[in-house]
């Protein structure tokens, strides 16, 4: 399994792909974070949905991770491609019986390729944490939002539980694209149908009726990097979306280790 | 250690409804060159890939150096395989497509420039895989079917879309594997690619074996033909009448009859044929050569 993943690790590597979703990272994060202070007093809202974010709350103890903590989202977005695409191309290359002739254990290649990716998608996490973090503070006093209880041993654990939650929140994401790529076996279908369902579909689903939100796999685990939010509790969002990723995993893995490598 | 490389029993595998391979039977033995021929379509890479473990075959038994096919992590450390043409990450290097195989199989990474010089890609290592030529993708294939030092080697149609020069090549280094004692298993759809560097031949047709055995086995079955033309079209049908009637079985193939029957004949044909007013423009016995042969067993009559 650790040749699998020193196999895998190679293959995300490539510049292309390494360097490019580190870039869409930084952008991002970096705007995410920018837009919260920047248009703090907008009347369309400066968060998601045209929600407006105060100054009060953004100089709580969590005001520091608020920027970080809607970036995740969209970092769960990255990782379902990247988790898709990575599985997915084995079949269209043709590559995944080159895998399976080297280590037939399919087993193994499932979890190496899993665990590679996870670093990956951690690699990405940190370095969203650090841009946004960082353009918080340096907008914060731009603004006149007070940083000083972000520091506080109160904004540190404000600071750990949430990126423990955005950790969870995109490997959740990251295994749904996984699941996806190896039921459908072509990148772009699987991309193409988890992006149209998560950004349009469940949004969608929400906007004409609220109560959806607590069940749609997607808003789940999207919640879980919110830590909750008013409608969902974090624990409900947490079992419910554990057991999608639970079954979907099941049920692909199953799938993979049986069905005949035939192209 | 069984003397045997590959054997096969009973093999079959169904897609849908219809047998892709029916019931199969062969032997490779230990250290030979085997060719795997058969045309489009007859089942050799169905065949290769329940090898391999990658498809469960419908009904029969396989062993691979020995070991049984429903287990292949006992076997495969052993077993360098290119199926169904290379198939690599087109934004990887040649160099790095091959040491993410060698970090898989936990092969020694030193090997990848040697393969990769061996196979004539040396100074094309560093470039992207999607910039090689069909050629070097070809090699590309075989440099990684040999990076776990292999004992069986197993190859599907290798040659496919190599200029003669780039067949003579393959040719002579599996002929070079095979002096070094590694079994090579490699298929084709033409025999006459294969008869040259082969000890045994495996002929597939339609999913069923037509031929199994060392390829001196099959000269032996090889039955002498007389080809004749006319001048006029109409008269090959007339012809193949003729050589019919006296008990030899004929098939008219382009602008000539051809006939199964010994050279001492051809000149009673000549007489028959004269003597029904036809002029005979050719009238030539044919040493039996391999690929007739081929065609006899595995083409439609
Ligand atoms: N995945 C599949 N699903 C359905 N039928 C298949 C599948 N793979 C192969 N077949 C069928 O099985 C038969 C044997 O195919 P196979 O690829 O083994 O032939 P082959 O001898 O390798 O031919 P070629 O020389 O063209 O490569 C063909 O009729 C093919 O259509
Ligand atoms: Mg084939």
């Amino acid at each position: 399994m650790f040749n699998v993943m020193r196999a895998e690790l190679r293959k995300l590597r490539r510049p292309t792909l390494f360097l490019g979703t580190m870039g869409a990272v930084v952008f991002f994060s970096g705007l995410f974070s920018a837009l919260l202070y920047l248009l703090i007093d907008s009347p369309q809202g400066n968060a998601d949905r045209g929600r407006v974010i105060s100054r009060e709350v953004l100089a709580l103890a969590s005001g520091g991770v608020q920027g970080f903590s809607s970036v995740g989202g969209f970092l769960g977005i990255i990782a379902l491609c990247v988790f898709a695409a990575q599985t997915a191309q084995e079949y269209t290359y043709g590559t995944l019986r080159n895998l399976l002739i080297r280590q037939p254990s399919r087993m193994k290649i499932l979890a190496g390729k899993l665990i590679s990716m996870i670093i990956f998608a951690l690699a990405m996490i940190v370095l969203s944490a650090i841009i946004s973090i960082a353009t918080s503070v340096i907008l914060a006093p731009t603004v006149d939002v007070s940083t000083e209880l972000w520091f506080s041993p109160e904004g540190i654990e404000f600071l750990y539980t949430t990126f423990i939650n955005v950790v969870i929140s995109v490997i959740g994401f990251g295994i749904i694209g996984m699941v996806l790529g190896l039921l459908l076996r072509s990148p772009i279908s699987a991309i193409s149908l988890g992006v149209l369902w998560l950004l349009i579909v469940e949004n969608l689903l929400v906007a004409v009726k609220n109560s959806t939100q607590s069940w749609l796999p997607g808003s789940q685990l999207s919640i879980i990097a919110t830590g909750g939010n008013a409608d969902v509790s974090y624990s409900h969002a947490l079992a419910t979306g554990g057991a999608y990723v639970a079954v979907g995993a099941l049920v692909a893995s199953i799938l993979f280790v049986r069905r005949d490598v035939a192209n | 250690m069984p003397n045997t490389a590959i054997s096969v029993s009973d093999l079959s595998k169904k897609y849908d409804d219809r047998l892709a391979v029916s019931h199969i039977n062969f032997e490779v033995p230990l250290g030979t060159v085997c060719g795997f021929v058969g045309p489009n379509g007859s089942g050799k890479t169905t065949t290769m890939r329940m090898l391999l473990g990658l498809i469960t075959p419908t009904t029969g038994q396989g062993h691979i150096l020995g070991e049984p096919i429903e287990y292949p992590d006992k076997y495969l450390s052993r077993v360098g395989a290119m199926i169904e043409g290379p198939a690599f990450y087109p934004a990887l290097s040649g160099q790095e497509n091959l040491m993410v195989l060698a970090r898989l199989g936990g092969f020694p990474v030193e090997r990848v420039q040697t393969l990769l010089e061996k196979v004539g890609l040396g100074e094309r290592g560093k470039s992207k895989y999607k910039t090689y030529s069909l050629g070097m993708k070809q090699r590309l294939g075989i440099a990684a079917a040999l990076l776990p030092d292999p004992k069986l080697l197993m190859l599907d149609e290798p040659t496919n879309g190599l200029d003669p020069e780039g067949i003579q090549e393959v040719r002579a280094l599996l002929r070079d594997l095979a002096n070094d004692g590694i079994t090579v298993f490699v298929s084709s759809h033409l025999l006459s690619e294969l008869e040259i560097i082969s000890d045994h031949i495996v002929m597939l047709r339609k999913g069923e074996i037509v031929f199994a055995g060392p390829i001196g086995e099959l000269m032996t079955k090889q039955q002498p033909t007389i080809i004749a033309k006319s001048l006029n079209y109409s008269d090959l049908s007339r012809i193949a009448e003729i050589a019919e009637k006296s008990g030899h079985h004929a098939a008219i193939r382009n602008d000539s009859v051809h006939i199964l029957a010994p050279m001492d004949w051809a000149p009673i044909l000549n007489k028959a044929a004269f003597d029904a007013g036809i002029t005979l423009a050719q009238l030539a016995p044919q040493l039996p050569n391999l690929e007739e042969t081929f065609f006899e067993m595995t083409g439609d009559k």
